[in-house]
């Protein structure tokens, strides 16, 4: 199954393997049914609400083949060694996103709302745009430790990008979250979408140095190692952050995904599983504490423990209330196992955000239980390529960039996923490459060019040893 | 580094577990639990997605439906002549639900019921849209005609019944005012104010009102039918022509009121038959007051007192007091005090008389079929009770047929060999009787095979009426006689 079976060790996929094919080729093929899954998905939604083949069916699927097809030569050329199966199902994950996207522009519902955009030619630029940003991303780091001297640069930029949305003028609060800022021309950007890769640059970089520090100098309490009253300090800081974020851009899901992904970086960097229980105990004490005076997050709560109750209460025009999450509920019941079909349900009913933070609720009604379980295998698969990716590094800044990404890519589909369907709090936050949305799909093209860099990295063969006049020429020998 | 890495992999593969386990619980278990909430608009969707089943009248539809121009909810109803049937069809409305038959029978309407399983399976294979079936009624297209036009033409309210005696078949069933189902059945605004104009508090005519079946009547004089009818079932008097016990003035038992007559009519010692030619108080409210509370009451409820009928749209219960002391027996007898009867309920009452003393139950359902006209169900006559033997009833039609002789409802003859029998009456109401009387006829034809085709029960409330008993026959005789003839007609 893994790119790296053709080795006959169990363990060596956490050392490069020498000589290890490129699978460039295993790439080529998936990626033509990354292509092939979304042209097929694009033309049964035009027969299901319109009777007859799409007219842009051809533009669509040469559009998105042409795109990958970009990609896959980038990778050829500049990361050959790279894991094979991240570019594929990101590719899918778009498309499929593209074409659902198509399918709630052609919603009349949809429509009659009054700030109705047609979303998907935007979304088709999007992609462009983020497919541009992958290749660029491969084009200019030709070394992700290159990263490593941006550390605190990094920091600054996250700092910023996290601050924009709060600067009068420029932040835009949308339906409750001030995640948004408005950028004359261009539309709005979600700047926490790339805070989210250049804060995983900032903490590999400042866990790679510290890491012996916060991992040796503790005491032992209870089976638990307790850092150094001064060694807190970082995590207070980030603590101290992601609680300001849910206080004033009243975000839960960024505060959460930024503090969860520092956890999992700290915890990974010193191996002290303290880290996890200081984590934890944080964002508990962190979330309830905000949630007790902020309303914005109690009616999310209270979305979540009713919504049943939010909905009708939405119905009878009482203000604060949504009845998105009872909309979403009933769209997964009503897909049930198999789902109604492209194009055949109704799921339009949840109106603002069908196809942006809700739009995995138009997979659970279209393509039911059996899609949605394929959609989150396909996440579950990415993050396992990931972890993989960060197993295989061979250096701990690309471990800690890897996982951090990873692990950030996990959280981010499991709040959005779990808030859409009511097992945890919904949060304002994107399904990556499935929602529409300009800032999440140059991000998430942004992190998988990294990932794809730091593997390809990982699994590149080492470089034959400097020649020696006096040796015979080295034999380098691949197995087939 | 690599062991915590590997944890962390753990880690988010539980994550990804936790979503494929909540996925199976919404999409799995709570599947149809959510997919079939109420609450859920899909359902209302579903439900008007496709045209609804038909309601039919003697091979026509008299229902429709056709292609809402906006909103989710694609088709909507129609009716034919909407405001003569609706006592009928009830309404199907998107926004305000169903009542009568298109709600009794909404799973046949919209192929959803059981019953339709088989063809709902094949039109899901064969790529078919689901299509609902038809319910047949029992009426007489032209008998409902003649019924509603009868009452639009008397301007005040009212309402007709018509029944076939020997199957309780309903042949006519009008509510004058009326409304039209269609003028609300889709959900816009324009449907929302046509809804809230037919409201009562809006609309004090009370038109959604369906007088047949839901309005209980004093019967006045048509309820000394049924007390004739106790007498002979009891023995009281052998024939029509025995002369009764009956003084002039009849001062009630136990008090010192006079019943009076209306008018100056020969009721002193009265036979029966005479008594009801002329409408005679005082002999049948002594009858009454004779035979006792209990038998009178049971007598009643054998024509059906006393419980609500399912048609299967549901009558109200019509009344005869319990536990009443004789004079008030006396004056429930002649169709006063508590005694209030639905225009169904006399109309059943003149068709047990007509079936030899036999009341089958009445039904407006003759079939439900599937939508490709294949019979699902069909209702079969029922008896549902023997308010009088064959001989009596017999007696009973003879002096029924004496009032539309000669007596006071010679309006409804019809002549052509078919004779009539009937019974007048009008009925005071209000305090002191102030308020308008309402004006009955209930009456039967019989062919010169001796079959019935037709029993019926009309009732007006009209302004207009004299507060005689006459205006029973002339107000609601004319309207029972073309009911009758549209029945007759329709069988040539």
């Amino acid at each position: 199954m893994s790119s790296t079976s053709n080795t006959p060790t169990h363990h060596t996929s956490t050392i490069g393997a020498i000589g290890a094919p490129s699978r460039r080729n295993t790439e080529l093929a998936l990626l033509i049914f990354a292509v092939v899954i979304p042209v097929f998905a694009y033309a049964n939604v035009g027969l299901a609400i319109d009777g007859q083949v799409p007219a842009g069916l051809l533009s669509y699927g040469l559009g998105l083949g042409l795109m990958a097809g970009v990609a896959h030569l980038a990778v050829r050329k500049f990361a050959a060694y790279a894991d094979p199966l991240l570019l594929p199902l990101a590719t899918l994950l778009n498309g499929l996103g593209l074409v659902c996207i198509w399918r709630l522009d052609q919603s009349k519902l949809l429509q009659s709302l009054p700030n109705f955009v047609t979303a998907a030619p935007r979304q088709l630029l999007y992609t462009a745009l983020g497919i541009a940003m992958f290749v660029a991303v491969l084009f200019f780091l030709k070394d992700h430790r290159v990263l490593q001297r941006y550390t605190y640069i990094s920091m600054f930029g996250a700092l910023i990008l996290l601050i924009l949305p709060l600067v009068p003028g420029l932040g835009a609060n949308i339906y409750g979250a001030k995640i948004w800022i408005r950028v004359p021309g261009l539309g709005s950007l979600q700047p926490g979408e790339f805070a989210k890769i250049v804060l995983a640059i900032f903490f590999a970089g400042y866990l790679m140095v510290k890491r012996d520090a916060l991992a040796l100098a503790s005491r032992r309490f209870m089976g638990l190692y307790l850092p150094r009253g001064r060694d807190l300090g970082p995590i207070l800081v980030v603590w101290a952050i992601s609680i300001l974020i849910l206080v004033f851009e009243t975000d839960l899901g960024t505060s959460l995904l930024f503090f969860g992904m520092f956890v999992i970086m700290l915890y990974v960097a010193t191996e002290r599983t303290s880290w996890i229980v200081f984590g934890l105990l944080m964002s508990a004490v962190g979330a309830v504490g905000v949630a007790s005076f902020e309303p914005h997050i109690q009616t999310r709560v209270q979305a979540w423990l009713n919504p049943l109750r939010e909905y009708k209460l939405s119905q009878q025009g009482v203000g604060g209330h949504t009845e998105q999450s009872m909309q979403a509920l009933w769209a997964f019941g009503s897909g049930g196992t198999l789902g109604t079909g492209w194009g055949q349900g109704h799921s339009d009913l949840i109106k603002f955000a069908a196809n942006s933070d809700f739009i995995l609720a138009t997979f659970g009604e279209e393509l039911g239980l059996a899609g949605v379980m394929g959609i989150l295998l396909i996440y579950g698969l990415i993050v396992e390529r990931g972890v993989r990716t960060a197993l295989a590094a061979r250096d701990p800044f690309g471990k800690l960039l890897a996982i951090g990404l990873s692990g950030a890519f996990a959280l981010q589909v499991f709040v959005v996923a779990g808030g859409v369907m009511s097992l945890i709090p919904l949060t304002g936050m994107t399904m990556p490459f499935l929602a529409y949305g300009g800032s999440s799909v140059l991000a998430n093209w942004a992190l998988i060019g990294i990932l794809i860099r730091i593997s390809d990295t990982a699994r590149r063969p080492a470089p034959a040893p400097a020649a020696n006049p006096d040796a015979e020429m080295t034999q380098v020998v691949r197995p087939s | 580094m690599n062991k915590p890495l590997r944890r962390i992999a753990i880690f988010c593969g539980l994550l990804v577990l936790a979503l494929l386990i909540r996925d199976n619980w919404l999409q799995y278990v709570k599947a149809d639990q959510l997919r079939t909430d109420t609450a859920n608009r899909r359902v209302a969707i579903e439900r008007y997605a496709n045209p609804r089943g038909d309601i039919v009248v003697d091979g026509d539809p008299i229902t429709g439906s056709v292609e809402a121009k906006n909103g989710d909810f694609k088709y909507k109803r129609t009716y034919k002549n909407g405001a003569m049937w609706a006592p009928v069809t009830g309404y199907s409305s998107q926004a305000f639900g169903a009542n009568q038959l298109e709600n009794i029978e909404d799973g046949i309407l919209t192929g959803n019921d059981d019953r339709l399983f088989f063809r709902k399976t094949l039109d899901m294979i064969t790529g078919k849209d689901q299509q609902g079936g038809n319910v047949v009624t029992t009426l007489n297209a032209a008998a409902q005609k003649a019924a509603f036009n009868g009452l639009r033409s008397q301007g005040g309210k009212g309402a007709v019944v018509a029944l076939e005696p020997s199957t309780g078949k309903i042949l006519a069933l009008a509510s004058y005012p009326s409304y039209d189902p269609s003028s609300f059945a889709g959900n816009t605004d324009k449907d929302a104010k046509a809804w809230n104009g037919l409201l009562k508090k809006n609309n004090p005519s009370d038109p959604a009102l369906n007088r047949a079946l839901r309005e209980t009547y004093p019967p006045g004089s048509t309820f000394k039918v049924v007390t004739a009818a106790a007498a002979l079932e009891n023995g009281l008097y052998k024939s029509a022509d025995e002369k009764t016990d009956s003084p002039l003035p009849y001062v009630m038992k136990g008090t010192t009121t006079e019943l009076k007559n209306e008018g100056n009519i020969p009721c002193k010692d009265a036979n029966m038959r005479e008594a009801l030619r002329v409408s005679c108080n005082t002999v049948f409210g002594k009858i009454g007051a004779d035979l006792g509370n209990d038998k009178m009451l049971a007598e009643a409820k054998k024509f059906g007192f006393d419980a609500e009928q399912f048609t299967p749209i549901r009558s109200s219960a019509s009344v005869f007091s319990d536990n009443m002391n004789p004079s008030q027996t006396a004056l429930s007898s002649i169709g006063q005090y508590n005694t209030a009867a639905t225009p169904l309920q006399m109309a059943m009452v003149a068709s047990a008389v007509a079936n030899d003393g036999k009341l089958m139950k009445p039904y407006m359902v003759d079939q439900l079929q599937s939508s490709n006209l294949d019979p699902v169900a069909k209702t079969d006559p029922e008896e549902l009770s023997r308010p009088l033997s064959p001989q009596n009833a017999q007696i009973l039609q003879s002096m029924m047929e004496t009032v539309v002789k000669s007596g006071t409802g010679q309006r409804a003859q019809i002549g052509g060999g078919v004779t009539v029998g009937g019974k007048t009456g009008t009925a005071q109401h209000g305090v002191a009787n102030s308020a308008n009387p309402y004006a009955w006829f209930i009456s039967y034809a019989k062919l010169s095979d001796n079959s019935s085709p037709v029993a019926v029960a009309v009732v007006v409330e009209d302004e207009n009426a004299n507060r005689d008993d006459i205006s029973g026959g002339g107000l609601a005789a004319p309207i029972a006689k073309n009911v009758m003839e549209a029945v007759i007609n329709s069988k040539k």
